[in-house]
């Protein structure tokens, strides 16, 4: 694969939930700046463990081991404060996760609140429309920006949710599986936006749809067994797949 | 066919619920009738007198009423700061982990105490100790039941609030900590606002149970059947003021002690109830 300009890099990253069943085999990856890349593979082939060891979400269960390194911009991340690495790399969930006793503007400023941080008026009217408006979503809530975020559609919840991730003016985004519980025209939507966002942020979404990997990424990861069995560029993944698991899950008889 | 007896039994046994509690009711509002009849609902309900004189009898309620809500909101009061930490132990910071397992066991191991033995450790240990300090003179008192009240009402209070904390889903925390969110904001500004009306409405299903606590009171209450004036004074319960007198009751004097045993009931039914209405409505 050409060199590319990393942010994000796996070096021997492996994830084990219990002592002798790794869920995440020794991935090395670098991921490029300004990019969508999608990590596929069937259920159970650890994708979403190798994503949320990116944000050390794992920390939160002190059962999971994370091993090897990832690097954000060179740091290892394993060893940073899991506060500071979450404030920096965002998150969206595959259920629409709005939190049900704000409004909507609250939900957008939440990463704020929940540090401490204090905004003024201004900053604080100034994030929610900008926010909203990069996820296309500002006309359509902006008179009941009062109103909880649970009264939206789940597409638009979505949407909310990416809106609160990038509030915080991410480096990264890990979206796990953010499609899977929407309709197939929320869906096109985001998948339109992400298309967007990418200009700003990094984009790191784990999918079990081929066609949306095929559609929005410019590179692919496969995974099958916690391992990463193959990654490329996802035009030439789809043409000419080098392994042959690769081969058998594209053409749909594994998975 | 053994089916349809079976259904049969059934719905017979049943509806045998509805009919002693409405039996209850009404054996209640009957015998409660010449009180009301005698002073009037609302002179009753008001008056602070209880002086049985021959020929010059006056019953009200008030001093009962004012017993049982300052005893209950005291017992609330003092029944929190251990709750709420214990629910938070169990429902979230320990969750699933073998600690709180039988940090719980402990709790509702406590909830199956006879409330005499509350009553024999409050009038036996925290007594004297009231007594020791110079809070009130005999050691009985408002405050001393309460205590004793607090303590009994803490495993309601926290076993609920518990199951309510662990109710919130786990993908909203998650989200909450992927903003870089520290758990303590966590608690404050995801999972009690969400868990919010289910926590309160354990508080008022304690309250329920406070309300109605007999014995524990009776015991160290003080017995005295007038309005307290501080919560160090002696006092005395609609329930306990019952325990203490309907075995040399008869006449009007029965027929009020029922009466406020109706208003008691009365109570007891409504809190049960707005507590029940808010846990339908909870937003989990």
């Amino acid at each position: 694969m050409e060199s590319i300009e990393s942010i994000l890099e796996f070096n021997k990253t492996c994830v084990s939930y219990t002592k002798n069943t790794m869920a995440v085999k020794y991935v090395s990856a670098e991921i490029e700046k300004n990019s969508i890349t999608a990590i596929m593979g069937p259920s159970g082939c650890g994708k979403s463990s190798l994503l949320r060891a990116v944000n050390l979400m794992h920390e939160l269960y002190p059962n999971i081991k994370v091993e090897g390194e990832i690097l954000l911009n060179g740091k290892n991340i394993l060893s940073m404060n899991p506060i500071e690495v979450r404030r920096r790399i965002g998150m969206v969930f595959q259920r629409p996760t709005p939190f049900p006793t704000m409004s909507i503007q609250e939900n957008v400023l939440a990463g704020f609140t929940l540090n401490g941080l204090r905004l003024d008026k201004y900053q604080r009217e100034e994030i929610v429309e900008n926010t909203l408006k990069s996820v296309s979503l500002w006309d359509e809530v902006k008179d009941v920006l009062n109103k909880k975020g649970t009264f939206l559609s789940g597409g638009q919840q979505q949407r909310l949710c990416i809106a609160r991730a990038l509030a915080l003016k991410p480096d990264v985004l890990l979206m796990d599986e953010p499609t899977s519980a929407l309709d197939p025209i929320a869906t096109k939507h985001i998948e339109e936006l992400l298309t967007e966002l990418q200009k700003e942020v990094t984009i790191l979404i784990v999918t079990h749809n081929m066609g949306q990997a095929k559609r929005i990424s410019k590179r692919s990861m496969f995974m099958y067994l916690g391992e990463l069995v193959e990654y490329d560029l996802t035009e030439t993944m789809f043409s000419t797949p080098k392994d042959e698991r690769t081969k058998e899950y594209l053409t749909g008889r594994m998975g | 066919m053994s089916d349809k007896i079976f259904k049969t039994i059934l719905f017979l046994t049943a509806s045998m619920i509805p009919l002693i509690c409405g039996g209850i009711v009404y054996a209640l509002v009957t015998d409660a009738y010449q009180a009301f009849e005698y002073f009037g609902f609302f002179k009753f309900l008001t008056s602070s007198e209880w002086s049985y004189t021959e020929g010059n009898e006056q019953y009200g309620a008030m001093p009962f009423i004012t017993g049982t809500l300052m005893t209950t909101l005291l017992a609330l009061l003092f029944c929190i700061p251990f709750s709420l930490p214990v629910a938070l132990f169990t429902g979230e910071y320990f969750k699933g982990t073998k600690i709180a397992s039988i940090l719980s066991t402990i709790v509702d191991l406590l909830a199956g105490i006879p409330s005499i033995i509350y009553g024999l450790w409050g009038f036996f240990t925290l007594r004297p100790i009231i007594m020791a300090l110079n809070i009130s003179p005999q050691g009985s008192s408002i405050l001393t039941a309460s205590l004793v009240l607090a303590i009994m009402i803490v495993p309601y209070a926290a076993s609920l609030s518990a199951e309510f904390i662990k109710m919130v889903p786990n993908d909203l925390k998650e989200s909450a900590y992927s903003l870089g969110s520290t758990r303590a904001e966590v608690v404050r500004r995801v999972i009690f606002p969400v868990a919010g009306s289910g926590i309160f409405s354990s508080y008022i299903l304690a309250i329920g149970r406070a309300l109605g606590e007999t014995m524990t009171v009776t015991m160290l209450i003080g017995n005295t059947n007038a309005i307290p004036d501080s919560i160090t004074s002696t006092g005395n319960s609609m329930a306990s003021i019952i325990a203490n007198q309907f075995g040399e009751a008869d006449g009007l004097r029965l027929s009020s002690l029922i009466a406020i045993g109706l208003i008691l009931f009365l109570i007891t039914a409504t809190i049960n109830m707005i507590g029940k209405i808010m846990i339908k409505h909870s937003r989990i």
